[in-house]
């Protein structure tokens, strides 16, 4: 069969004039659909208020935090906290965020990947199973504060002689369970994306589950999992709300200097809490110092985020 | 096992015993990962509803409803901070409804694929600021320049500042949940669409919307949920940390419940001590899990609906 022409000689009658005239408008005129083009505009708009938005927020704690570094430059970061805006720092701050995540990457992380292999790769589709899973969802969406009621019911005092109260360990042990539900969700999404091929390969050659899932499905899976369990490192360290629960000073404290478990039971605060009190002082100079707070606490989400992009674009593979 | 025989039996075929013990310790290690995290549901029952039944054995119950919520006062009203949560989470979808959805409407109809490679890190790096830092700015740029500017009677601590901010912050949530939800719309509905010579808008609002309807409605009853849960933006922004009033007032300082969990637990202020007040934050606390759960499971239907029906 040849190529449909239609016969451009022959006219379609469509009766009156007037309609053929409208027929005619139609086809040839080069209409603008308006009311189409103020929609678009308009949702390309709330995104674009979503960057505004943000690029407020930036430019705001950025000039008002920015003179605090400009003056005192890293001494800022390495002093202590004081009710000196002066002589305040944010040095114990970020020492007890790190100590936090510490407890976060040895908890949550291998908790949670494991919580993982096992929906993933070992449960069967039964009920027992789909109450897990269910389970997990919504301890994703407990508010953060109920974490932190968790955590001072039992870190705090069921679990006193072990965790000395409203010590690092409460925080580290609280913030970990905080995470654990978004680490599992992240990392079974990262096992899930692995293709069964992957695995049949590895049992037609005679090896055993465990050995499958240890030299090809995990391999195969840690970029994911390495790029979700970071972002929830990065989630942990922004979170405030339970910490104040479970005994991240709020007022002034000397560090008590000694060995580490001494400091593992002794008082802490983080990052975050010190934007948060400082943030109730009143006066201009604590509001530059809560700025140039939020600033520090930016740098170091930033940093995390940084270093999980670099890993997924290192190990990144596809199918 | 008879090895001298000839043929192989179908014990043979499984393997060493040894093997297949460490195959079953190593599932049930994974297994125990798995079950921690149902431990860890049964200790926040546990932990919160067995205390809150202690606070209310031991308060006075004509407290909980009274004119204002004062816990070192022994006043509990809590139809004070359940309007106050009331009002912060609603002026927060205010804003987080229109551009969430706004914005997955977007990116799922509209933008190209490269449009969206620019696009939708915008969300993911609003879904990064952490709540304290959104605090600061509701505080020192919403309340002023926005609040403060519709009503110039406001308080600096105010519940629509603190309302607007915590709406930023569920702006991403909202947007990915229902941008999912128009995803799986399959393309079949929107190709029928634009054969019969339907518009963008017109398919996008009359066809893609409808059908993702249910997921719409989860991303919703999501960001609520999460709008309810959120601490810090109110606990810095919305002020009344030592109590307040039963009261309507978006411009004035109000608690919400989670302020008022905040507040309980903060510096100079802590009661750790005063007795009444400090098991009350069990009390509030299992009221706002047990709320959000609900809401939680409630959007969870509505995702299960879009799913079965494409």
């Amino acid at each position: 069969m040849g190529l449909y022409r239609p016969d451009l000689g022959t006219e379609i009658s469509l009766g009156g004039g007037a309609a053929t005239e409208a027929v005619r408008r139609i086809l040839h005129g080069r209409q603008r659909d308006v009311r189409g083009l103020a929609f678009q505009s308009a949702l390309l708009l709330t995104l674009l208020m979503s960057l505004a938005i943000m690029v407020t927020l930036m430019a705001q704690i950025g000039a008002t935090g920015w003179r605090v570094f400009a003056e005192r430059g890293t001494d800022f970061l390495t002093s202590p906290m004081s009710s000196l805006a002066s002589r305040a720092g944010v040095w114990q701050g970020l020492v007890g965020s790190l100590m936090l995540m510490v407890f976060v990457v040895v908890i949550a992380f291998p908790l949670g990947i494991g919580a993982a292999v096992y929906l993933e790769e070992y449960a069967p589709d039964n009920r027992r199973t789909r109450f897990i899973a269910a389970n997990i969802r919504n301890l994703a969406g407990v508010p953060s504060i109920v974490y932190g009621l968790l955590g001072l019911a039992i870190f705090v005092l069921v679990l006193r002689p072990i965790t000395g109260g409203l010590t690092v360990v409460s925080g580290g042990l609280t913030l970990a369970v905080l995470v654990l539900p978004i680490v599992i969700i992240t990392a079974s999404e990262a096992l899930r994306a692995v293709p069964g091929s992957i695995r049949e390969a590895g049992y037609a050659v005679g090896a055993s589950q465990w050995q499958v899932i240890r030299s090809h499905v995990l391999p195969a899976a840690a970029p994911g999992i390495l790029t979700g369990t970071i972002l929830s490192l990065a989630r942990a360290l922004g979170e405030t709300a339970p910490l104040i629960l479970v005994g991240a000073v709020t007022g002034f404290f000397f560090q008590s200097s000694g060995n580490l478990l001494a400091r593992l039971h002794g008082p802490y605060t983080t990052l975050p809490t010190i934007v948060y009190t400082w943030s109730r002082q009143p006066g201009e100079e604590f509001r530059h110092l809560t700025a140039a707070a939020i600033l520090a606490l930016i740098m170091v989400i930033v940093v995390v985020n940084v270093l999980a992009i670099y890993l997924r674009n290192r190990f990144q593979r596809t199918w | 096992m008879d090895r001298s025989s000839g043929s192989l039996s179908l014990a043979d075929l499984r393997g060493s015993d040894r093997r297949r013990r460490r195959e079953r310790a190593i599932r049930a290690a994974f297994f125990f990962a798995a079950g921690v995290s149902v431990l860890i549901s049964a200790l926040i029952v546990g932990s919160l509803v067995g205390r809150a039944l202690t606070f209310l054995r031991t308060v006075d119950l004509g407290s909980l409803w009274s004119f204002g919520w004062f816990p070192r006062r022994g006043l509990f009203d809590i139809r004070t901070i359940l309007v106050g949560t009331l009002l912060v989470s609603g002026i927060a979808m205010l804003v987080a409804a229109p551009i969430g959805l706004g914005a997955a409407i977007y990116l799922s109809e509209y933008a190209t694929p490269r449009a969206r490679r620019f696009l939708k890190p915008i969300l993911e790096v609003l879904a990064g600021i952490p709540s304290v830092v959104m605090g600061y700015f509701a505080l020192t740029f919403i309340s002023p320049e926005l609040v403060q500017r519709i009503s110039h009677g406001a308080d600096v601590f105010n519940i629509a500042a603190a309302g607007v901010g915590v709406g930023i912050l569920v702006i991403p949530l909202v947007a990915s949940v229902a941008e999912d939800a128009m995803f799986a719309v399959p393309a079949a509905l929107r190709e029928a669409s634009y054969g019969l010579g339907a518009r963008r808008m017109t398919t996008a609002v009359r066809v893609v919307v409808p059908a993702a309807v249910s997921g719409i409605v989860a991303a919703m009853i999501l960001g609520i949920s999460r709008a309810m849960g959120e601490t810090m933006v109110v606990a810095i922004a919305a002020g009344a940390t030592g109590g307040s009033l039963f009261t309507f007032d978006v411009f004035g300082p109000g608690q919400t419940m989670t302020g008022a969990m905040a507040s309980l637990a903060t510096g100079s202020d802590q009661v750790r001590g005063a007795t009444g007040a400090y098991p009350s934050l069990f009390f509030v606390g299992t009221l706002l899990f047990l709320l959000t759960f609900a809401l939680n499971v409630a959007s969870e239907r509505f995702v299960r609906r879009v799913r079965k029906r494409y």
